[in-house]
């Protein structure tokens, strides 16, 4: 399948009082036509940032695109000019985010939230656009789509306002949806439902999808491919059931070990990975995950392994073979 | 060269370098960092020093003394800031003014807190009936203008205090009529702040759980809830302070604040403008200590409110 | 919507009848209206008894609170202490214009000489909000899209001085600098005194030149003041999170800026315009004073000072109702902005 979307060697920091914060240290990956990209990583990991610098929504003091690049139909987005950016936002790729409720505009109908979006991108009038939009509104599942054009915000409950994110984002039929862990805010009955609609939509409309979250059920759910992110890096990158099977990075062995199972003993208590995630000011030398990892050697404390395929179409950064313990 | 040392066992986890900061520490030094509301804190430290030192070269005898042979001259060397419409020395009237401005704006303050939190505790503590009279009777005193509301009050209440004596001095009694004057007209928005802080916080876990151990009403506002609003409370106070120096500027300027002889500020600058072509350093003085003052103050609460804000911004300056 | 609005409408009423014997109570009793009425004759004591009983002040308190609400033209009163009752009163009471006669300036009612006054201070008041309006937005979102740059610390720093200076300062200070030293050192200057200048008579010119000092005096602080706010609004609603989804849908900064930043910027400014206008009043007083404008304000402080207290009570009471009014006006306004008020 074709790449839709590649990103090089992503580098992104942030100026604060305190130092230069690396949130992002050297991302690559790809995102297929048609397939599921679904990020995985636990909060301050960096991948949100990467997907905002793909959209180029990081304010730019204080934040900065360091290096890297980010193809997307031939051009460098990285490069592109304000309309440019702006002519591909929203209608190339779209992206919905995590709390819908601070993601709308309080004061605005989500009639003209979603209208608003056609009619900047297509040359359309407002009545077109507000057919169009009862289309989405039918699309997305909410009922009664005319008569909720002119409802507020508040007036929807949380898996209806994500419904109405949804159908903002797919307005111009984008190529690509990120989707910032969009179900998080949500309950889990309702979040199975999103999770529904999203996979149908895709089908139904072949668009490409980049889903960030730090729930593995769902990455399970939804993905075609995985990577896995710690702290400004990708530690592990494959396909989804080669990531649950066949897990390769002691982050990746440690996340899965710490889900609670149905089958495991009453009383055994709950994995956890002790410590804490760096402090991405000093970025320590060496495999950043290296303190609070089990299975370090020598080499770890003093080179940070990059990303390498230890399989066909399975990457690790790691310099153990966590089966053996040895060097791989 | 690859060693292949054997597994580390345990992983290491990396030693806590810094104990955390207390809250005060980590306030003080957020307040440090606005260059403004340091200066802001110089400035007011200056005039209080003014105020008080300045007794020490001055008299408050030589501030009374008046001579309309010298009236309205020049500053000079005898009289460094000129002298006013009777003959008196404009420098020791700023000095002793000083004092009664700093000392009302002060007080009024402390009154302004006092019955603000107060109403706005019990306001949003006990809520119904309570809550609805309170806000009504404070929608009520917002809605009247506190300018002319000051004058009406200072004006009435003026004449019916008399002088006191306090450490040897005397002072018009309309000082403390100005002091309760404006205390009692400006508590309303600090109420409001505070029921509004009140509402939400008592429906946090904390309150049911101090119930639970029995805590009575009073308590539970006092030492749990309070504590938790308090940034607003010290904002509005600092503010409050330079509010109340220049209410007392306005009523005193207009002739119905505190009366002369004894001076402040604001009563210095009454009838100013009438000499405004021949003796400008009539108003150019105490005018100029009133916004020196204010401002710094404001510098000051500005920095305070910073500093104290848990949302705190942390973009690059 | 519209319940929205009766619902405020009927809140306003008790609210008005509070504050009118808030002020009752505090200034009916006061001073000693026969003195001033008297003036320096001494008067005798019969004569004072008929005088406090035509004034009605024999009466308690609450009844005269209700002649003075609604006027003592439907009772009759006992003027000679005959036990009979005989004479029709002639107030005609608030609720219908009427505050009584003043006690200073004979035979004329309080409502005439305030009413004679009115369109001076509103010739210098509604100028003044519109400026202070305007200048407030533009130098508030002006500031806020160029935070941190050199140009916004300058508006801040100067705002902080500005909101500073009480409105005498200001004022007496662009009246040196304007009016004084212009004229010193032979620049066009501005007028300083009353309202035109009475050798050219009432021209809109004359009227127009005079303004231009008070008008800067009462509007440079309050513009400092709401600059600051509405910037500080501007800085909290362009970090929102619907900001940046708006940015999300390929947006352009204008039409973030006015079609999603502004509307919610704004509903916190409009309540603040609506405390504002009590001290703009309140402001009028000083303003009008040192410049010597023959406004309401002026009129204010010169009946108090002589206890003069239907006009003052008066005065306070239009004053109050002004206030409320625009209140309620600004809260209509809200509520049609913020759609989450209009349904609780």
């Amino acid at each position: 399948m074709d790449a839709l979307l590649e990103v090089k060697d992503l580098k992104v920091q942030f100026n604060t009082l305190e130092g230069v914060v690396h949130a992002v240290n050297g991302v690559s990956f790809v995102v297929e036509e048609g397939k599921t990209l679904g990020i995985v990583g636990e909060s301050g990991c960096g991948k949100s940032v990467t997907v905002l610098s793909i959209m180029r929504l990081i304010a730019e003091p204080p934040g900065k695109i360091a290096s890297g690049e980010i193809i997307f139909e031939g051009k460098d987005l990285i490069k592109l000019g304000k309309s440019s950016m702006q002519a591909i936002r929203g209608q190339k790729i779209a992206m919905v985010f995590q709390d819908p409720m601070t993601s709308l505009n309080p004061v605005l109908t989500i009639g003209k939230q979603i209208s608003e979006a056609l009619i900047v991108h297509k040359d359309i009038n407002t009545s077109e656009a507000y057919n169009r939009t009862i289309g989405l509104l039918d699309l997305v599942g909410i009922p009664q789509a005319k008569d909720r054009y002119n409802d507020f915000p508040h007036q929807f409950s949380g898996g209806m306002r994500q419904r109405v994110m949804i159908a903002m984002a797919l307005s111009c039929n984008p190529s690509v949806l990120i989707a910032d862990e969009p179900t998080t805010a949500l309950d889990v009955t309702i979040q199975a439902q999103i999770v529904e609609l999203t996979k149908n939509l895709q089908s139904k409309v072949g668009m490409s999808v980049i889903w960030i979250t730090h729930d593995l059920g769902v990455v399970a759910e939804i993905a075609d491919r995985v990577i896995v992110m710690y702290a400004g890096y990708i530690v592990e990158e494959a396909d989804v059931y080669n990531i649950f099977e066949n897990p390769v990075h002691p982050y990746t062995l440690s996340l899965l070990r710490s889900l609670p199972r149905v089958d495991s003993h009453r009383y055994e208590r709950l994995a956890i990975i002790p410590g804490t995630p760096p402090d991405c000011i000093h970025m320590p030398t060496g495999c950043p995950f290296m303190p609070r990892c089990s299975f370090v050697i020598e080499k770890c404390t003093l080179e940070n392994p990059g990303l390498r395929n230890i399989a066909d179409d399975h990457k690790t950064a790691c310099w153990v073979d966590v089966k053996t313990g040895r060097p791989a | 060269m690859e060693t292949s040392a054997p597994i580390i066992e345990k992983p290491v986890i990396a030693e806590i370098e810094k104990p955390p900061l207390l809250l005060s520490q980590l306030v003080f030094l957020r307040f440090k960092r606005h260059k403004m509301a340091v200066a802001g804190v110089i400035v007011l430290i200056l005039m209080v020093l003014y105020s008080i030192g300045g007794t020490f070269f001055k008299s408050e005898a030589f501030s009374l003394v008046t001579d309309t042979s010298i009236r309205l001259n020049a500053p000079s060397s005898i009289h460094p800031f000129g002298t006013d419409a009777v003959g008196r020395d404009i420098l020791a009237r700023t000095i002793y003014g000083g004092q009664i401005s700093l000392m009302i704006g002060m007080i009024a303050m402390i009154l302004e807190v006092i019955v603000g939190v107060l109403i706005g505790a019990l306001a949003g503590y006990y809520g119904g009936i309570l809550d609805s009279l309170l806000m009504r009777f404070t929608e009520a005193m917002l809605n009247i203008p506190q300018i002319p509301l000051l004058l009406v009050l200072g004006k009435l209440l003026a004449d019916k205090i008399q002088p006191i004596v306090l450490l040897g001095r005397e002072f018009s009694g309309s000082v403390i009529v100005i002091i309760a004057v404006i205390g009692l007209t400006s508590w309303m928005g600090l109420a409001r702040i505070v029921r509004a802080n009140f509402l939400s916080l008592r429906e946090q876990e904390f309150v049911t759980a101090a119930r639970c151990t029995g805590t009575n009403n009073l308590s539970i506002i006092f030492d749990h809830i309070l504590p938790n609003t308090m940034a607003p409370i010290i904002v509005s106070a600092t503010l409050s302070v330079a509010n109340a120096i220049i209410s007392e500027a306005y009523v005193s300027f207009l002739g119905v604040g505190v009366m002369p002889p004894t001076a402040t500020w604001g009563n210095m600058l009454n009838g100013a403008y009438n000499y405004i072509e021949t003796a400008p350093w009539l108003w150019i003085f105490p005018g100029s200590l009133i916004v020196l003052t204010v401002l710094s103050i404001n510098f000051i609460g500005d920095g305070l409110r910073d500093a104290l804000d848990p949302r705190a911004l942390t973009q690059a300056e | 919507m519209a319940r929205y609005i009766i619902r405020r409408l009927l809140q306003a009423i008790p609210l008005l009848i509070i504050i009118s014997i808030t002020i009752f109570a505090l200034l009916q009793n006061s001073g000693d209206p026969l003195a001033t009425m008297g003036g320096k004759r001494v008067t005798r004591s019969e004569d004072r008894v008929r005088l406090a009983r035509i004034l009605g002040l024999d009466q308690p308190i609450y009844i005269q609170y209700v002649y003075w609400l609604v006027g003592n033209d439907w009772v009759k009163l006992d003027i000679n202490q005959d036990g009979i009752f005989e004479t029709t009163g002639q107030r005609k009471g608030v609720l219908r214009g009427d505050f009584g006669n003043s006690l200073v300036a004979r035979g004329q009612s309080a409502m005439e000489l305030i009413k004679e006054r009115i369109p001076n201070t509103l010739v210098l008041m509604i100028p003044a909000e519109i400026i202070i309006l305007t200048f407030s937005l533009l130098v508030g979102i002006f500031s806020a899209l160029r935070q941190y740059s050199l140009t916004d610390q300058v508006i801040t720093a100067g705002s902080f001085i500005g909101y500073s200076m009480p409105i005498f300062f200001v004022a007496l200070a662009s009246m040196y600098i304007f009016g004084v030293n212009f004229r010193k050192w032979g620049l066009p200057y501005l007028p300083t005194v009353g309202m035109f200048d009475p050798k050219i008579g009432k021209t809109f010119s004359q009227v127009a030149v005079h303004m231009v000092l008070p008008i800067i005096s009462m509007s440079l602080v309050s513009i400092s003041g709401y600059s600051r706010f509405v910037r500080s609004q501007m800085l909290e609603v362009i970090s929102q999170d619907y900001i940046r989804t708006a940015y999300a849908k390929g947006l352009s900064e204008r039409m973030v800026l006015f079609g999603h930043a502004l509307k919610n910027a704004a509903i916190p400014f409009v309540t603040l315009v609506g405390i504002d206008i009590p001290f703009l009043l309140g402001g009028a007083v000083v303003t009008e004073t040192i410049f010597g404008w023959p406004g309401m304000g002026r009129l204010f402080i010169d009946h108090l000072t002589r206890f003069d207290t239907p006009v003052v009570m008066g005065i306070l009471m239009l004053i109050s109702l002004a206030v409320v009014i625009c209140q309620l006006l600004t809260d209509i306004v809200y509520g049609w902005l913020d759609p989450r008020i209009r349904y609780t």
